[in-house]
């Protein structure tokens, strides 16, 4: 499986996974908050006997502190695996996770529970990441509560919460259902800024908003990072968005990590055929531009395809 | 484990079954029900007259006299029985048997069916398995016959049967609670929960009872009805405890002497049927308060079936031989709302479409966008009312003034012919039932007039036109067979089957991978080449946009602020809505900047 | 789907293995001196134990349980302790009747149900209020009461049918049809509304599935939409509500037959109760239980076929 072909398209449109490229080919300089190595995970499927879905076939990823990790990939990658092996809420059948040095891929939920305040979430449907029949001032306290935080040091502390992710001091006795998604999505990361975590996964925290709404959840996320220094491991399947936030670049395709390295390097003159495409294939909104790069991405697939015909080298 | 939640000050006691229904308003909407207070108030009467019979009861339940089945009389007022013995008060102390059967059911049916439910939808594995087995084994067997071996082997003891039967009504509460722990544990606050360090035991007390609550007092109320409708049905059977004065030994005895004295058996028949009732209308009444029941109606005569009369102004007012291919003219969507106002959803929309163009509308949620669409299509919901403008499709009026409707009987002979449809899921959009080969060639026969086999053909030679590798395959192939990519390209297959002249896309590629929307834009984009419908395609994404649309829309809350050319929107927007949004735009920013000059504002509605 | 039907054909059979170990257990450990019974108070010790040793109640409970089942796969179910007719016989003679009331009535059920149902779901507006008002009164009447008043108008008010059966071993068509027209009606009155309450609610679930507008949108008419593809969704929830139908019906059956005094089987297990005839109260929940599994398969046979999922594996 670790092949380190050659970089001839030919045999990846649809051989893709038999190609990986050495992973993280120039050191980190930063300090890793975050080491991945050659993780599996394997989800049981139903039925008697039946054997386990592997979606994660040995991936290898790091975190630096302070800096923002994107993970971009199209639906099946295994991105949202990732993210959610790292929360402990996916079933890890091989390699290890270490967070500042403590391995955490088998931890138990007590340990877990210790973890809390260092590893927090973002997740992608603001719909149904709050509860609906808790107040936000509920929601927020929520993990302050499971670390003993209570009271009155509760509610000053959510309403400074509140105040960071800027929303009224007077949402904390509202429901969920009172505010907009872009609103819910704050509540979400307020949610996850409570225990002043040290990483936060944020896992498609942008997708079902509204490009205007995205846009200033995006620059809250930013705003947090500078302020805080807080760690991101950012999923998305929109290239552009992990452009945007990532310091660092992990390209995913049916799970394997198939490139990665500094963003502008990945995101914009990819090595990968399969992040070429990717690239290719995000439409840019000026119709002339988008016409070259339709072009493009159409040449792109016909040096595949003719490539493809021929027998293999 | 438990200290969590006692330390969590703010939340109220969680589980209790007897607690107050955490979410606000619902008891205030239960009340506001007439049956939820008029069940409230019988059971409440029952329930008093039960626990007062000792005072209440005029005479001793269980005396007999020579006074036999006398009617109402000044000494006993309801009558007496076929043993002379008072009516009144042995309905007042059967009373006591009756909710105590109903109340010995329903317990011993929520302590089986809540725990097992729980833990079978929160930790599923082999106990689920074993549970749902064990479920599935007593929905098989019917009440009645068990109940009659029971009383067969422990004899006339009611509240021991009732017990046995509160084991047979565990199913109900078993399945609901698994299933309502199902979906909350696979929620995204559930995990975000477990992300914060909650135990599960915490975790099911503050995120899962509440969501069980409901439904649960629901079913113990339905279950409760259940169970005296069955303890009554033994004892008039004459299984009952011959001794105690019950409801159903009373009907028994009433209608052994049906002949010679009706209203003995009236009155324990009312009391029965009126404390399931109670009970029943009490279940309703709270699932409607839960759902939020709101039965909104317009208060117009007109139905939602189009007037016959209004067919006739469609084909005689014929615009001008230059119409465009389809144009909307000041079109305003109002929906009804509980309060009796309307909310606009499309607020005076202009906009028309040639042949052989892409019409680009362009918005964010709520604008409005896909509800222009869908009344293009004449396919609004029912109580959608269209309170101005007119669609026009080659001249021809769409839209009812009149009634406010759209003139579906102008429409049908253009739905499916002439305008066609693209939708955003590509899998909810295919019956799951029927073969995809079917649900193309089924169109054509009906509109083409063309026969099968002609129409399964063209169906094979769409399904290559539309990039499918294998026609035949997938032709033969089930919606669950085929991938997401593939669906929507037989769904665009189909939207082409009839040569329509104007094709409406709604968010057709939002649902797919990057990769793929780019090759089913593709797709479009060669058909619209070759074939020279207009098109109107509907979407948020600006990227899609410059792809394939010639002229664009921008729609903001209903209203059209802005439309023109691709190029000219798109590099000199004028409306500050459509400046805000292009900005909003992550191509060609700087990476790891603000977006948003006021980025500050996060501004509440 | 023929691993499918063995699949569900295996599972009823386990179940109703399960029913009669429980049931005998529960039967034969908990009633009392069963030989004193029948044998009446004046009888000696002596012929008690006589009778005790006849009918095989001086052997321990696993053993008569094991040896029961034994005779259960040749079809036998014992003898009556009281007429001392095979059980197998008794309820042979019942079964006839009863079965054709339960079976006559879930037709007119499902008819009737669907077609409530469909309407309310397709109308709205005044049917489906309609069949709301009759599933709650339906729900708030016990079926004796429902019997009771049926023979009040029909029988003995207006005299159109016997208030008790005429049905002896030799009647005619004209008979039965006369005697089991009020029983039959008796049966159904409270099972239409539940069901077509139900039937309703899976029919509005189908309508408002994506699928049906893009079928409208392709000219479809919508009565070919309504019940070609609606209808045969929604098909499989009915199959369901009606299988559950058929259980209760099998219990409703036993009050009916007691208040037209129809010879049944629900009026045998009656009796048998009252009399604490145990072989003969085993017998009726075996054949009941048997007769479930059965319908319950063939539902399970028929959802499987209405589903490509199952059916094209």
């Amino acid at each position: 499986m670790n092949a380190h072909g050659s970089e001839d398209p030919a045999e990846v449109l649809d051989d893709i996974v038999g190609h990986i490229p050495p992973v993280s080919a120039t050191p980190a300089r930063g300090k890793h908050l975050l080491d991945i190595v050659d993780l599996r995970v394997a989800y049981p499927t139903k039925g008697f006997l039946s054997r386990p879905v592997e979606v994660l076939h040995g991936v290898s990823v790091a975190v630096e502190e302070g800096r923002t990790m994107g993970l971009v990939g199209e639906s099946g990658s295994g991105k949202t695996t990732l993210g959610r092996a790292v929360l402990g809420l996916a079933p890890v059948t091989g390699g290890s996770i270490t967070f500042d040095g403590h391995e955490i891929a088998h931890a138990s939920r007590s340990e877990r529970r210790k973890m809390a305040a260092d590893i927090q979430v973002v997740f992608q449907d603001p719909y149904t990441s709050l509860n609906p029949s808790m107040t936000i001032g509920d929601i927020l306290s929520e993990p302050l509560g499971s670390q003993g935080i209570s009271g009155a040091e509760a509610r000053k502390r959510v309403r400074n919460l509140l105040d960071r992710v800027k929303l009224p001091v007077d949402s904390m006795d509202r429901l969920p259902r009172e505010f907009s998604g872009g609103q819910r999505q704050r509540v979400a990361i307020a949610r996850a800024l409570a225990l002043e975590p040290r990483l936060i996964v944020c896992d498609e925290p942008v997708s079902a908003l509204d490009l205007s709404t995205q846009a200033r959840v995006l620059d809250l996320l930013l705003e947090i990072q500078e302020q805080t220094g807080v760690s991101y491991l950012f999923v998305s399947h929109d290239l552009d968005v992990i452009r945007h936030v990532s310091h660092r670049v992990a390209v995913m395709y049916k799970g394997e990590i198939v490139e990665q390295g500094l963003s502008g390097k990945v995101t914009e003159s990819p090595d990968h055929p399969y992040t070429r495409r990717l690239m290719l294939a995000s439409p840019v909104p000026d119709p002339d531009q988008q016409a070259k790069r339709r072009e493009e991405r159409r040449a792109f697939a016909a040096k595949v395809a003719s490539q493809l015909g021929e027998p293999a080298a | 484990m438990s200290a969590v939640v006692d330390d969590v000050s703010a939340q109220a006691e969680p589980g209790g079954l007897g607690g107050a229904v955490k979410r606000p308003g619902v008891a205030g909407r239960l009340f506001r029900n007439p049956m939820g207070t008029a069940s409230v108030l019988l059971l409440a009467v029952i329930v008093l007259s039960a626990v007062l019979a000792g005072v209440l009861a005029p005479h001793d339940p269980a005396r007999a006299t020579d006074n036999v089945l006398t009617g109402p009389t000044a000494l006993n007022l309801l009558g007496t029985d076929s043993n002379g013995r008072d009516i009144l008060s042995r309905l007042l102390f059967g009373a006591r048997g009756t909710l105590m059967s109903a109340a010995i059911a329903a317990v011993v049916a929520i302590l089986i069916g809540l725990p097992a439910g729980l833990l079978a939808g929160y930790y599923g594995k082999w106990f689920d398995g074993l549970s749902s087995w064990a479920t599935n084994i007593l929905m098989a067997l019917p009440g009645m016959i068990v109940l009659l071996a029971v009383r067969a082997a422990v004899g006339p003891n009611i509240y021991l049967t009732m017990v046995i039967f509160g084991v047979l009504m565990s199913p109900g509460f078993f399945r609901l609670v698994r299933t309502a722990t199902q979906s909350v544990r696979n929620e995204l606050y559930v995990d975000a929960a477990r992300v914060a360090g909650l135990s599960d035991l915490s975790i099911m007390g503050r995120h899962i009872l509440g969501v069980v609550r409901a439904p649960v007092i629901i079913q113990a109320a339905m279950v409760s009805g259940i169970a005296i409708s069955f303890q009554s049905s033994l004892e008039f059977l004459g299984l009952g405890d011959p001794s105690a004065a019950t409801w159903g030994v009373m009907v028994n005895d009433g209608f052994r002497n049906i002949y010679r004295q009706p209203l003995a058996l009236l009155w324990p028949t009312l009391a029965i049927s009126l404390t399931i009732g109670s009970f029943v209308l009490l279940a309703n009444a709270l699932r409607d308060a839960l759902e939020d029941h709101v039965n909104v109606k317009e208060k117009t005569s007109a139905s939602r079936r189009p007037a016959t009369v209004a067919a006739v102004p469609a084909t005689v007012a014929a615009e001008p031989v230059d119409a465009h291919l389809c144009e909307v003219r000041d079109l305003r969507i109002e929906y009804p709302q509980p309060g009796g106002e309307r909310k606009t959803v499309v607020d005076g929309a202009s906009w028309y479409v040639d042949r052989d163009e892409v019409l680009g509308i362009v918005g964010e949620s709520g604008s409005g966008k896909s509800q222009t669409a869908f009344a293009v299509l004449g396919l609004l919901p029912d109580n959608a009312l269209v309170t101005s403008g007119q669609i026009l499709f080659e001249g021809k009026r769409t839209i009812d003034t009149a009634s406010r409707r759209i003139d579906q009987s102008a429409l049908t002979g253009l739905r499916g012919r002439r305008i066609s449809y693209i939708p955003q899921e590509p899998m909810s959009n295919l019956d799951p039932s029927f073969t995809i080969g079917s649900q193309l060639v089924r169109p054509m026969t009906r509109i083409l007039g063309i026969s099968k086999s002609e129409a399964v053909t063209k169906a094979l030679d769409l399904l290559s036109a539309v990039g499918i590798p294998n026609p035949k395959r997938t032709f033969s192939a089930y919606p669950h067979q085929v991938s997401g990519g593939m669906a929507q390209r037989v769904l665009i297959a189909g939207a082409i089957s009839c040569d329509p002249d104007l094709i409406i896309a709604d968010e057709p590629t939002t649902a797919l991978d990057v990769t793929v929307q780019a090759e089913v834009l593709d797709v479009i984009r060669d058909l619209q080449t070759e074939l020279h419908q207009g098109i109107i395609l509907v979407t948020h994404n600006f990227g899609v946009v410059a792809d394939i649309c010639d002229r664009v829309a921008v729609m903001q809350n209903g209203r059209i602020v802005e439309q023109g050319d691709v190029r000219t929107i798109l590099r000199h927007p004028a409306h500050e809505y459509t400046q805000m949004l292009l900005q909003s735009m992550l191509v060609g920013k700087p990476p790891l900047t603000r977006l948003m000059s006021d980025s500050a504002t996060g501004g509440m509605k | 789907m023929l691993q499918f039907i063995a699949k569900r054909l295996v599972a009823g059979v386990v179940a109703l293995f399960v029913v009669a170990c429980l049931t005998f257990v529960l039967l034969y450990s908990t009633s009392g001196d069963v030989a004193r019974n029948i044998m009446g108070d004046q009888a000696s010790a002596a012929s008690v134990a006589a009778k005790a040793h006849e009918l095989g109640l001086d052997q321990p409970l696993m053993s008569r349980l094991s040896s029961w089942l034994w005779q259960a796969t040749h079809l036998q179910f014992g003898t009556s302790w009281f007429t001392s007719q095979p059980v197998f016989t008794a309820i042979a003679n019942r079964l006839p009747l009863t079965l054709t009331m339960v079976c006559v009535a879930i037709l007119l059920i499902g008819v009737v149900a669907t077609f409530l149902g469909v309407t309310a779901a397709v109308k709205r507006g005044a049917a489906d209020r309609a069949v709301q008002i009759m599933a709650v009164l339906a729900a708030s009447l016990p079926g004796y009461i429902v019997g009771i008043v049926l023979v009040l108008v029909f029988a003995i008010q207006l005299r159109w049918f016997p208030a008790i059966s005429r049905i002896g071993p030799r009647s005619g068509a004209a008979v039965w049809v006369a005697s089991l027209t009020l029983p039959v009606v008796a049966l159904m009155l409270n099972g239409i509304a539940g069901a077509a309450q139900q039937i309703r609610s899976a029919f509005i679930k189908q309508l408002e599935q994506d699928y049906v507008r893009t079928l409208r949108s392709r000219g479809i008419p919508e009565r070919e939409i309504l019940f070609r593809h609606v209808l045969r969704a929604a098909a499989p929830a009915g199959l369901t509500v009606l299988s559950l139908q058929f259980i209760s019906l099998l219990g409703g059956v036993v009050i009916i037959e007691s208040i037209f005094a129809l010879p049944g089987l629900g009026s045998l297990a009656v009796s048998a109760t009252t009399q604490g005839d145990l072989p003969l109260v085993m017998g009726v929940v075996i054949y009941t239980v048997a007769i479930v599994v059965v319908v319950n398969l063939l539902v399970d046979v028929a959802n499987g076929w209405l589903n490509p999922k199952v059916r094209v594996s």
